[in-house]
């Protein structure tokens, strides 16, 4: 079966620095990849290069298929992109946004169906200055959905949300998965990830250093020879397998 | 939930809005829903047209200011000096004549040596020239010089021929540029920095469609401002327009369409406000000074009179000022016209490739 998400290779450089130095990855159909890292492991390179936003200075991204550099619009109508910091248009309402994203894709639910199914229908009206964080980011990937994409991009959708906005969120990431779409997602929270996600990997230096189900990925610490001894009173989590991998020291933004 | 449903489900269904029309709403809503702007693009043009209209405002016959030196029977020169409707006479010291004079508060300075009449001014000074012709001729039928020739005077002061009929459609052309660097390069500019441009390059939507929508935005607000200052100058002003409203409305769209252009031009590439006011500055400065809004271009050298018939605004405000004020046809002017087509077609031919999305 053909991946829906398959990159080769991948290298992007800015100047003297190399962002991401060669990175190989598959996502398959019905999956939730997620990518994980510290700040500047270079997931967000990796993240727009597969979204076709930056093109690759070396290596190849195709998306079910189809390579991005002869397929864009095409590409661009079965996927929906969720970026980091987005501003959507403040002095818009709910309804307009919508309605806006939508008329950019030939298929797709209609905006009030967009609206129920990221709860925002009571807020139709509403400015987008005047939503809390968690709306926005609701609205953020309702605009992602409105041409009912095959593949949905996140790209740290719960950052600096509180408790109950994350978990709204992750509730719209499962039923998207559940109904066949496939995501690839960023985030800085193991537990999201551990939750959330079929497979991770782990980047640092523009590199994926590990990569597997979260399960394996815990295993295979607490089955090496250097953390013998260190989970003998508890399970291994993912942010072990993290902190292990890429070290305790802080990273620059 | 069958809503999110990916891949061929049912729910998937035909877009009932086209993007184009999706995009000039979003903009059309964004600039209504921003009192400052609607203030600047309508009710800046008006404020200025009031504040110099007032200024340049065809007063009555500017009244004459002369001084006499102070010497024996200089009092009863000034009396008959007076007599001279518009004309004012004092009698002051040399000292203080000569610095009356300096200052201009005089505009000529008489004296009398030997039985004739000294006039000191300056030659340069209009004003002084039509006091020491005015002077003169108080002094002279004083004197008991007759006219040998009779004259009547037919005064002329008809809507068209007043510095308000140049000024208005120079202003119309003046914020047709304004509002199509400002509005299109600040708003495009603020979208590149808040990540928004790279989200609508995520979409399938069309390029050219993201560009057009501001120019059809901009045509609905055209129509009012247009609406808006033409109405005003006629009916205080009473400045009409004496060609075809469709000519005049011809020509400001095709002005719009060219000024817009430059601004997606100029706003193509920049990723900083600051960066790109300094860009539209760079524009927009040569043509205030040199495209004949306030002062006709023809007090520049007769070399530089190629160079400022190329640049748009010029070409506007010759078009539209020539349909305003002389009524002439729109075919008459071919030349602007080509004008304008031509730097909004290579503006937006080079905009639409280098623009950057990200």
């Amino acid at each position: 079966m053909i991946p829906v998400v398959s990159a080769r290779s991948l290298i992007k450089r800015y100047g003297e620095l190399t962002a991401v130095a060669g990175v190989d990855l598959e996502v398959h159909a019905g999956e939730c990849f997620g990518l994980l890292g510290p700040n500047g492991a270079g997931k967000t390179t990796t993240v727009e290069m597969l979204e076709g936003l930056l093109p690759p200075d070396q290596g190849s991204v195709a998306l079910f298929g189809l390579p991005w550099h002869h397929h864009a619009q095409e590409l661009r109508e079965r996927i929906g992109v969720q970026l980091q910091e987005t501003h959507l248009p403040a002095k818009l309402k709910v309804v307009e946004v919508i309605r806006l994203f939508r008329s950019f894709y030939r298929n797709g639910p209609t905006p009030e169906e967009i609206m129920a199914a990221v709860q925002l229908d009571e807020k139709r009206d509403t400015w987008v200055s005047r939503l809390s964080g968690g709306q926005k980011q609701r609205l953020s990937v309702a605009c992602a959905l409105a041409g009912s994409p095959d593949l949905l991009f996140l790209d740290e959708p719960t950052t600096g949300l509180d408790p109950q906005s994350r978990r709204a969120l992750w509730d719209l990431v499962t039923t998207f998965q559940r109904a066949g779409g496939t995501v690839l997602l960023t985030t800085h929270y193991m537990e999201e990830a551990a939750r959330l996600c079929d497979r991770v990997g782990i980047m640092d230096h523009g590199r994926v250093i590990a990569l597997g189900t979260p399960a394996e990925l815990t295993a295979s610490l607490a089955a090496s020879p250097a953390h013998a001894g260190h989970f003998v009173d508890r399970e291994p989590t993912l942010e072990d397998v993290f902190v292990a991998l890429t070290g305790r020291q802080l990273r620059e933004d | 939930m069958p809503v999110l449903a990916p891949a061929r489900s049912p729910s998937r269904r035909r877009r009932d809005y086209h993007p184009l029309w999706q995009l000039t709403l979003a903009r059309f809503r964004e600039f209504l829903r921003e009192p400052d702007a609607v203030f600047w693009t309508f009710f800046f043009p008006i404020l200025l047209a009031v504040a110099l209209g007032l200024a340049f405002r065809n007063r009555g016959e500017d009244p004459v200011y002369v001084a006499l030196l102070r010497q024996p029977g200089a009092d009863s020169i000034a009396r008959l000096l007076e007599r001279t409707p518009g004309l004012h006479a004092r009698v002051l010291p040399a000292d203080s004549a000569a610095l009356a004079l300096r200052r201009g508060s005089v505009a000529l300075v008489i004296g009398r040596q030997d039985g004739r009449y000294t006039f000191r001014y300056d030659p340069s000074r209009p004003e002084s020239r039509i006091a020491r012709l005015v002077s003169e001729d108080a002094l002279q039928r004083a004197a008991g010089r007759t006219d040998p020739v009779a004259t009547t005077a037919e005064q002329v002061r008809e809507p068209g021929s007043r510095y308000i009929d140049f000024l208005i459609p120079g202003l119309i052309g003046f914020n047709l540029l304004s509002t199509g660097l400002w509005g299109v390069g600040f708003t495009v500019v603020q979208m590149r920095k808040e990540q928004l441009l790279k989200r609508l390059f995520s979409t399938p939507l069309r390029r050219p469609h993201f560009l057009l929508s501001f120019m059809f935005a901009r045509l609905f607000f055209l129509a009012a401002e247009l609406a808006l200052v033409l109405s005003f100058a006629y009916l205080v002003f009473h400045v009409p327009v004496r060609g075809s409203l469709f000519a005049f409305a011809f020509l400001a769209v095709l002005g719009a369409f060219c000024f817009t252009s430059l601004g997606l031009l100029i706003a193509s590439r920049s990723r900083t406000l600051e960066g790109v006011q300094g860009l539209m500055n760079l524009a927009s400065l040569p043509m205030w000074v040199l495209s004949g809004v306030f002062f006709s271009t023809e007090r520049f050298p007769a070399l530089m009179q190629p160079l400022i018939a190329a640049l748009p605004l010029t070409a506007c405000v010759d078009a539209l000022r020539a349909v305003m004020i002389d009524g002439a046809a729109l075919l008459s002017q071919a030349g602007e016209i080509g004008v304008l087509a031509a730097w909004g077609v290579v503006c937006l031919g080079i905009a639409l490739p280098i623009f950057r999305w990200r």
